[in-house]
């Protein structure tokens, strides 16, 4: 994808910084990276279902990824955490960077990384235990036995998690009798009792009604301080809304990558308009 | 930190190496049981007692002057008493599945797995005492037999206890067609035993094959139904109701009575590898079927 | 109107085979409560087995399947880890693992039988006599732990498919939620895993139990005795058992009248047990479907 003269008038005329719809970045200096994909291709056996995709995501930022079904974006996600590892068969090629470290190597260490790089799924997966313990489980793991602390790590995340409130009598009745919304909760809680650095959440909030998605995404807002946050999401709006920054994903590959706001009002792709107008997906 | 990778290494080789506990099982089941009846092969004491020739005589009287030892009338009655349990259960097996899988509502059908998983859970011994006790003299009544103790009353018993293998094997048969291949007969106005006979069963006809196979198998090696109820008399003939003496009950009956290492020991381990063997075919074969059932109708849908 | 012959034929399939285990359980049970009392259950026999209890052989039985379970419970559950949670899905390992599981599975019991007097009583027990004992005959003879161990070998495929249909109904979501917060293979397995396959796990044991309880081939030549005037309490004695309890007295006693009450009330303990431990598991496996579907 080359970039054409005019567009990049357009694009260095954006008060922050300058980027190319495939995500070299020309940077002003307040954008630190904090995880550089690099011509990373992605294969289920036989079938390629990332193409060569060249991608950053930045410190302290959202950065979402939206495109139609299938297209590739929950396995781009999965790739950075590298849970993708659970299937069989599967091979890539390129390079991911956690900061200064290659994260795509064959055998990184898997429980470092999972507990820099959390994640959160699309159905709320709490374990059934309480909910106190489902939000200690990453800590004890580590382990952290002392109670205290760990009592003291419990409140904090689901402080941080907008969920303290509303369980804080109840922390030890099970996970499973909380409704979707506040499951989802507690799942953020939890990767976030562990101090990740980057959280993934994928599609986090398909399964909720509008006003936990709501929360939810007030939620991130609040937590990209101190946290770096990618979302895949179906929901366009849902990336609008709340992202900085937004990539395109269409068959495997990251067609545009760009502010959020220049992305959706002004797509240099063809195919990133039709999609954000509507025409397909 | 290398300490807990030590155990998780440790762990990953102990359930590996639990695994080989099953494979090792099947190879030692073999490898004993064959070295207890291979000098009949290779020694001349053994050979002189147990002729090779004499196997196939029609006689069995191990325990005479001059012991015979022809397994005719062992094999016979293996196949008398299997022939009556298939009979016997294999039309109510089907059918029954057939009812559970294709016109029972699905709460009803959940209902009856675990009553089938009840009569597979009788002891066989249980099933053997009560063919003994109260089937034999139905049967007798019914039949009109000379011998109370017979092919038929062990076989009926038997048929019980093979019916759960059949209808279980039949009933996953089924339940593997998709359900499109269903809709599709019902929607061109088929009735619904008509689609069960003209598209259904044949579609899961190899794993009807394997569920009879399997019960075959069981049928063949199962030890205390006919133990206690077929009379345990090796006779040649032909009618069912005449008592029957099988493989397994010959083993199981005799084994106590017999000298440690003599022709007559040596020889019933050598029936054990012979009953062995040939469920162990029958398994591969049964399994081998279901296998292709699986291909067959997931890989279609 | 065929149709309708049919279907009905099908339905009247199903209603002779509960007829018949009706019958059978309720013959048994009509029969076999006449001579039911504490004293059946906790005295010994007299009389040349005509009269007096049965406990001897409820011990054995008990002491026989309490054997068994030690001895299958880790190879079984283990095995079944490896199957679900370690090995790749399509390695030959597993494949070739699947295969023996299933044929153990149809072994004969008999065959079994013969396989403990080979194996256990006459290689083993006459090896652990010459290395410990300097030949004299302590383990190489028929004994409660060689019965257990070939009934180990025996109900080996049970748990094995019980516990990994227990660990593949852990939803995959739970699994993965373990490992993405950053959990080893292990930590996963100890703390979320198997703890939520537990009440399938027990599943398998039960029906193993109850399988064991019921095995007589297995056990006629590796330990079972019909009348011992001891109780087993050292793995080298032999045992009294229900099932071969039930077999010997049916099929030898001299006065086959006489014995008949016992007889019945004997069968009525075995069924009642084994029967028993069969609903417990068939309870438990309902509840577990249950457990996993409303959890969402």
């Amino acid at each position: 994808m080359e970039l054409v003269n005019e567009e990049i008038e357009t694009v260095t005329k954006l008060p922050q910084f300058r980027l190319d719809a495939i995500g070299r970045p020309e940077v002003a200096a307040a954008e630190k990276e904090k995880i550089r994909v690099e011509k990373f291709s992605f294969w289920y056996g036989k079938t390629k279902a990332l193409d060569s995709i060249t991608s950053r995501v930045y410190e302290h930022r959202i950065t979402a990824y939206i495109g139609p079904s299938g297209c590739g974006k929950s396995t781009f996600l999965r790739c950075l955490n590298r849970m993708n590892d659970l299937i069989p068969h599967t091979r890539w090629e390129g390079k991911i960077f956690l900061e200064e470290e290659e994260i795509s190597r064959p055998k990184p260490d898997f429980t470092v990384l999972r507990r820099k790089v959390g994640m959160v799924f699309q159905k709320s997966n709490p374990f059934p235990k309480s909910i106190f313990e489902n939000v200690a489980f990453g800590l004890r793991i580590a382990g952290e036995s002392n109670m205290e602390k760990l009592s003291a790590s419990v409140e904090e995340s689901l402080k941080q998690a907008a969920l303290w409130e509303e369980v804080k009598n109840k922390l030890e009745r099970s996970a499973l009798a909380l409704s979707g919304g506040q499951q989802q909760r507690l799942c953020i809680a939890r990767a976030l009792a562990v101090h990740p650095e980057v959280l993934l959440l994928d599609e986090p909030c398909s399964q909720l009604d509008p006003i936990s998605t709501a929360k939810i995404e007030e939620l991130l807002l609040d937590l990209k301080s101190r946290y770096t946050i990618v979302l895949v999401t179906h929901n366009m709006q849902q990336a609008a809304r709340v992202s900085d920054y937004t990539g395109f994903f269409l068959l495997g590959q990251l067609v545009e990558f760009d502010d959020t706001r220049k992305l959706f009002t002004n797509p240099s792709d063809k195919r990133t308009e039709d999609y954000i107008t509507g025409r397909f997906g | 930190m290398g300490k807990k990778k030590l155990v998780e290494r440790g762990v990953e080789l102990l359930v590996y190496l639990s695994s080989w506990v099953s494979i090792l099982g099947i190879v030692f089941l073999f490898i004993f049981i064959g070295k207890e009846a291979f000098p009949l092969l290779t020694d001349p004491r053994m050979k002189e007692e147990v002729q090779f020739s004499q196997l196939w005589s029609t006689i069995w009287q191990p325990v005479s002057d001059h012991p015979k030892f022809g397994l005719v009338p062992l094999f016979i009655g293996t196949l008398k008493a299997s022939f009556v349990a298939m009979l016997f259960a294999t039309p109510l097996a089907i059918l029954a599945a057939i009812f559970t899988s294709e016109f029972a509502p699905p709460r009803l059908g959940r209902a009856i797995k675990p009553v089938v998983e009840l009569l597979a859970g009788i002891p066989s011994v249980v099933l053997g005492f009560f063919a003994l006790v109260v089937l034999a003299t139905w049967v007798q009544e019914l039949f009109g037999f000379t011998m109370r103790l017979n092919a038929t009353a062990a076989g009926i018993a038997l048929g019980l206890a093979v019916l759960p293998i059949i209808y279980t094997v039949t009933e996953d048969a089924l339940a593997t067609v998709p359900k499109a291949f269903r809709e599709a007969s019902l929607s061109l106005g088929a009735t619904p035993w008509q689609t069960a006979f003209k598209v259904v069963l044949p579609a899961a006809l190899p794993g009807i094959f394997a569920a009879l196979v399997l019960g075959f198998g069981r049928a063949v090696g199962e030890t205390m139904i006919v133990l206690m109820a077929s009379g345990n008399a090796s006779i040649v003939s032909a009618s069912l109701g005449d008592s029957i003496r099988t493989l397994s009950a010959t083993i199981a009956a005799e084994l106590a009575e017999v000298v440690f290492g003599d022709g007559h020991y040596r020889l019933l381990f050598g029936l054990g590898v012979l009953l062995f063997s040939f469920t162990f075919v029958l398994n591969l074969v049964g399994s081998w079927y279901i296998q292709r059932v699986k291909k067959r109708l997931l890989g279609a849908a | 109107m065929k149709d309708k012959l049919f279907v009905g034929l099908s339905a009247a399939a199903m209603l002779v085979i509960l007829a018949m285990l009706a019958v059978i359980l309720g013959n048994i049970f009509w029969f076999g409560k006449d001579m039911l009392s504490w004293e059946f259950i906790s005295a010994k026999p007299t009389m040349g087995m005509t009269e007096g209890g049965i406990f001897p052989a409820i011990f054995g039985t008990v002491a026989l399947v309490f054997l068994m379970t030690i001895a299958v419970m880790p190879a079984g559950v283990l095995t079944a880890i490896y199957l679900e949670e370690y090995a790749r899905a399509d390695s030959k390992m597993v494949k070739i693992v699947q295969q023996a599981v299933a044929n153990l599975a149809g072994v004969p019991s008999i065959v079994f039988g013969l396989f403990g007097l080979g194996f256990f009583v006459n290689f083993v027990g006459r090896g652990v006599d010459g290395f410990f004992f300097g030949g004299e005959l302590y383990y190489g003879q028929p004994a409660i732990i060689w019965a257990a161990a070939t009934l180990a070998l025996l109900t080996l495929p049970v748990v094995i498919v019980t516990t990994s249909e227990a660990l593949r109904a852990v939803p995959r979501e739970i699994k993965e939620g373990g490992l993405a917060l950053g959990a080893t293979r292990l930590q996963n397995l100890r703390r979320i895993i198997v703890p939520s396959a537990l009440p399938g796990i027990l599943t398998g044991v039960i029906l193993a139990v109850s399988r064991g309880a019921g095995e007589v081939a297995p056990i006629m030549f590796t330990g079972a005795a019909y009348f011992l005037p001891y109780l087993p309490t050292k793995p080298n004695d032999q045992f009294m058992e229900l099932g071969y309890h039930v077999y010997v007295m049916a099929t030898q006693s001299p006065d086959v009248e006489a014995t008949k009450p016992i007889l019945y009330s004997t069968v009525f303990v075995l069924l009642a047990l084994t029967f028993l431990l069969n609903l417990l598991a068939i309870y438990l496996r309902a509840r577990l479907r249950k457990r996993f579907a409303e959890g969402r």
